[in-house]
């Protein structure tokens, strides 16, 4: 992809590439090059509709035939399926050529209904567009059309519509090619040919809505757009998605001041232009009437009461300032900031409070010190050809799912080879080259057993084959990413770190990608939003310029922070859009802590359960209305613009940051985005060369690579829990749709979350004799059992029960507990 | 439910053990589909698609490429009278024509009864023998317009127990010898035919 995007790179000094002649002139194309793609470097667009750059070639649609003549005479071929061989001839401009696109777009257009006017796509249609410039200009078809039904729903948030479709295989070849998910498909034949799904089957794709990106024509259309705007009224924008720490380039859509549409940028580096349907529809949230407009202040009934912003920050500034210590404080969350919002809090809490007791995860994610400290892959030099990913962590598909694209892609096509350690089978199925399922609990002894090589016999589930194959892999002189996260909630971090050691002992060239899903969480943790550390990872130990008062002792987790609301320790809470109410895992100590702890201050976007709780609410612009910077999983910073103004009286979280900070008599130090930047560029190590106003303009942001000043320490010596004989290892993750705020805000996405069942291995359900989908009675320890519904699944390993986090249905957190290494679970048929 | 039933999903895996690929043995199976229920199901797609693992979809836009697989319910006896060119010569229109009036049905209907489906086909390779029909695949030769009322009422009267009902193609029940089943690893694992690499390599 690099060789088409960067026409220096074939130096004409070592490799001056094949030389063919353009409508007349000498160019060079590259090795293996399509002419299509040659022609369109050297300045000739070649009109086409099947083409997509990212998929295979099909050469359906005959549009892209042009005259080429290889030494034996001149004739049409598809220049979309013709790599460019030395001295062949080209002519796009000639009559044969011309005549050819006239004749296509004639017979493509006979079936084409004429409903351009109330067409989504018209405007913006490549039909619409090639018709006028290389079309005939005139049917000589005077027969009746072809008549289908008009649009039907294919899924919840996509439309079909035959009559307009013209066969491209665009949507079809996606499904099966890019996502995996071929539930669309041609039907038919000949003139009857018709794209759908299977009858009653839904097209229930995580990226059904690339389908209606890269429609030539308006067959297929997104209900969430569908009539909202026309596209010479839209305005755009380029961003980034914060929907979850790929960091997708995005172009946001604006019609009267409303964000309308997202739709994806092809960026090399990260998301090729593909989106998830999250990514793609989550504007819908910004205009949700659950949106929080004016700050909120709880009044002498308890009641919660709009107020104007100079009370609700005296009322912050109070409340911060009560505390006889600012280890009574405790801050959580700040993944859903912007870069610099993260460091005007941090340094409002850290630089000028002393406050340490900050966590911008919320006891699901992975110990900052990883997440800083690992040497960092990037998405491309984990997806380069021929090497080798290790998955300690979750489906991807479920967490991230454009890297999983990226991933699949270079499984499918790159010989990339994937050793999947995940506590369940992921959506990689079989295309990974090995697989281990370590029950939990036992993935720090499978990680072990690779890095010795006591691969000869098997272990728990894991047979010597597969162990084997991992482990020769792992060692190989292939370049070795591991993509790490957090693949079961169930399962204590040190039991990660110590597969984590392993693994680089094993190969200590092995390069990380640390594949967190919240959003931003990378900036917050990168800014200082997190316990034991000052921005740029620096220690606390390190003098930052403006950052006096930076706390010296190390502070508390999440989970510490909760607990020590519970113990009467803590006097004022801070939510950073954060909701630990129905966010933390173990939402019992969650609510135990809101029982106790003093004063609870909220900055949201959204009117969640915590916020419901707090008694100052101070209300932000969010994504969309805010210009900032996003920190990706590899370290890359790209721009977050604003492209619609923000609600009511709402303002971009730095800005409340120093609005608190002068409130409390303290200056941050900077009154404009552009000071704030500075300040970041002066005292955080690895940003002081960044262009800020172009990271990403028309080329890829660049990766930060931090300066460590430390080396992460891990042992290999994690607790290994026993196993128990009658119970089934708890694991508990995370699926793209859940009942987050930012979804459940979002109209046509909060159908979309499903209900949560238990899963169990078929053998253990055979063996509990419970018929899958009954209902049986579960229990924690001697906890009190729950009626749950539970299913088989052959995907869970023997020994362990799987349930998704935060559904309808089954609450996995009854099951969770915090600081267990594993939790075992009873269940018992009713 | 129209899935396969037992005695068929045993012969599917039969014919699935014949190819590198499981989705290799999809229209073969599908044959047995529709030999079962006398068309090919919904209930039967999705089975299909759990047995060679592929979504419906891909099933479905498989079968309905072919004419020969139907989606909805047919006569027992398929009658496919050919009006080609070497037929068309020799009576074929007339004898659709006749049955027709027959039958009493137009081609691609079926019979009140759910005896008869008549089709209008192309070539079925018989030119020599024009003009000719088939009935459930199996050839009739060099019919006159009572050939065909004799034909009709012997399969009335169940008297053509040569005529399987539905009918299927033979190839579905082939039975290869023990050790003349031809190679069945995948290419991914026998790697590329020496000539192709020789070829991409230049």
């Amino acid at each position: 992809m690099t060789a088409t995007e960067n026409p220096e790179s074939a130096s004409p000094e070592t490799n001056p590439g094949v030389p063919f002649t353009l409508n007349g002139v000498e160019f060079h194309a590259n090795d293996g090059e399509l002419l299509i793609d040659a022609a369109k470097r050297h300045g000739v667009h070649i009109p086409h509709f099947c083409y997509h750059p990212r998929m295979t070639p099909v050469g359906m649609c005959r549009m892209c035939l042009v005259e080429v003549d290889t030494g034996r005479g001149a004739g049409l071929q598809p220049s979309c399926m013709l790599p460019v061989t030395p001295n062949m001839k080209v002519n796009t401009e000639s009559e044969p050529t011309t005549k050819a696109q006239d004749g296509v777009l004639e017979l493509l257009l006979i079936n084409h209904p004429l409903d351009c006017p109330v067409c989504d796509k018209g405007g913006e249609c490549p039909l619409q567009d090639n018709a006028y410039a290389f079309g005939p200009g005139e049917s000589r078809f005077v027969e009746e059309k072809r008549h289908y039904e008009k649009p039907i729903p294919i899924s919840d948030l996509v439309y079909l519509d035959r009559e307009r479709c013209i066969l491209c295989d665009r949507c079809t070849r996606f499904a099966s090619e890019v996502a995996g998910d071929p539930l669309i498909h041609f039907i038919g034949r000949g003139a009857q040919t018709e794209v759908n799904t299977f009858p009653e089957h839904e097209f229930s794709s995580y990226f059904s809505g690339n389908t209606v990106q890269i429609c030539p024509v308006g067959a297929l259309t997104a209900k969430p757009y569908r009539f909202a705007a026309r596209p010479w009224d839209l305005s755009e924008t380029e961003s980034t998605s914060m929907v979850d720490s790929t960091g997708a380039r995005v172009a946001l859509h604006s019609s009267q001041d409303r964000l309308v549409r997202i739709q994806g940028v092809d960026s090399d580096a990260t998301n090729w232009g593909w989106l998830s349907d999250k990514e793609r529809f989550i504007y819908e949230a910004t205009d949700s009437p659950e949106r929080l407009t004016e700050p909120l202040v709880r009044d002498g009934s308890g009641d919660a009461v709009p107020t104007r912003w100079n009370n609700a920050v005296k009322q912050v500034v109070e409340a911060l300032a009560r505390p006889s210590d600012p280890r009574r404080i405790g801050v959580i969350g700040g993944a859903r900031l912007t870069l610099e919002s993260q460091y005007a809090w941090a340094k409002l809490l850290k630089g000028l409070g002393a406050v340490d007791n900050i966590d911008a995860q919320l006891g699901d994610g992975l110990p900052a010190e990883l997440v800083l400290g690992l040497p960092k892959a990037t998405i491309d030099s984990a997806c380069q050809p021929g090497g080798v990913v290790v998955l300690l962590g979750p489906d991807l598909k479920e967490e991230l799912p454009t890297l999983y694209l990226r991933l699949r892609h270079a499984i499918q096509f790159d010989g990339v080879s994937l050793v999947e350690i995940s506590p369940r089978v992921t959506s990689f199925g079989d295309t990974v080259a090995a697989r281990l399922n370590p029950l939990p609990g036992a993935t720090g002894q499978i990680a072990k057993a690779l890095a010795d090589g006591m691969v000869g016999t098997s272990i728990g589930r894991s047979s010597a084959e597969e162990l084997s194959a991992a482990h020769k892999l792992l060692i190989s002189d292939r370049p070795v990413t591991v993509i790490l996260g957090r693949g079961n909630l169930a399962e204590s971090t040190d039991i990660i770190a110590s597969a984590v050691a392993s693994l680089r002992r094993a190969n200590p060239n092995a390069k990380f990608l640390t594949a967190l899903r919240r959003g931003n969480v990378h900036g917050a943790l990168e800014m200082g939003l997190t316990p034991g550390y000052l921005p740029g990872a620096q220690p606390l130990s390190a003098a930052v310029d403006g950052w006096d008062m930076a706390p010296r002792s190390r502070g508390l987790d999440t989970a510490g922070i909760l607990k020590s609301a519970v113990n009467g320790t803590l006097d004022t809470l801070v939510l950073l859009g954060a909701d630990p109410l129905t966010d933390f895992p173990d939402s019992k100590l969650a609510a135990a802590a809101f029982e106790r702890v003093g004063t609870v201050i909220s900055v949201d976007t959204f009117m969640t359960a915590s916020t419901g709780r707090a008694d100052v609410v101070l209300p932000a612009a969010m994504f969309g209305e805010v210009d900032g910077t996003f920190l990706n999983l590899e370290g890359r910073i790209s721009p977050v613009q604003a492209k619609v103004t923000s609600p009511g009286q709402t303002r971009a979280d730095w800005m409340i940051a120093a609005e608190v900070a002068a409130a409390a008599g303290g200056d941050l130090g900077f009154t404009t985005l552009a000071e704030l930047r500075s300040d970041i560029a002066a005292n955080v190590p690895g940003f002081s060369d960044v262009h800020w106003d172009r990271t990403g303009h028309g080329a890829d942001g660049p990766v930060i690579t931090g300066i460590r000043s430390w080396e992460p320490t891990l042992t290999e010596t994690a607790p290994i829990p026993p196993a128990d004989d009658y119970g089934l290892r708890l694991v508990v993750d995370r699926k793209l749709w859940d009942n987050g705020t930012m979804t459940l805000a979002a109209a046509s996405l909060k159908g979309q979350v499903g209900d949560a069942v238990m899963s169990v291995s078929p053998a253990d359900l055979a063996r509990l004799r419970i018929p899958s989908g009954n209902e049986a009675s579960v229990a924690v320890g001697g906890g009190d059992a729950r009626t749950v519904v539970v299913m088989s699944d052959p995907r869970v390993p023997v020994g362990a029960a799987h349930v998704p986090f935060h559904l309808n249905g089954v609450d996995a957190s009854d099951f969770l507990v915090t600081g267990q290494p594993v939790i075992d679970i009873r269940i018992q048929a009713l | 439910m129209s899935r396969l039933n037992e005695a068929n999903v045993e012969l599917a895996q039969e014919i699935i053990a014949r190819y590198p690929r499981r989705k290799s043995a999809l229209i073969p199976l599908l044959h047995v589909a529709q030999e079962q229920n006398g068309y090919v199901t919904t209930a039967a797609m999705e089975h299909l698609a759990e047995l060679v693992g592929i979504t419906p979809a891909e099933v479905l836009g498989t079968a309905s490429f072919y004419e020969m697989f139907k989606f909805e319910p047919q006569g027992k006896y398929m009658v496919n009278i050919c009006t080609n060119i070497s037929c068309q010569l020799l009576g074929g229109e007339e004898l659709l024509h006749h049955a027709e009036k027959t039958l009493g049905i137009r081609p691609g209907g079926t019979t009140d009864d759910g005896l008869f489906t008549l089709e209008d086909v192309e070539c079925m390779a018989a030119c020599t023998e024009a003009p000719c029909l088939q009935v459930n695949y199996r050839h009739e030769y060099r019919l006159d317009h009572d050939d065909f009322d004799t034909l009709i009422s012997e399969l009335r009267s169940g008297s053509r127990p040569d005529i399987p009902d539905h009918g299927t193609l033979g190839l579905v029940r082939q039975h290869i010898p023990d050790g003349r089943m031809a190679g069945i690893d995948s290419p991914e694992k026998t790697g590329s035919p020496e000539w192709f690499t020789a070829r991409s390599s230049n």
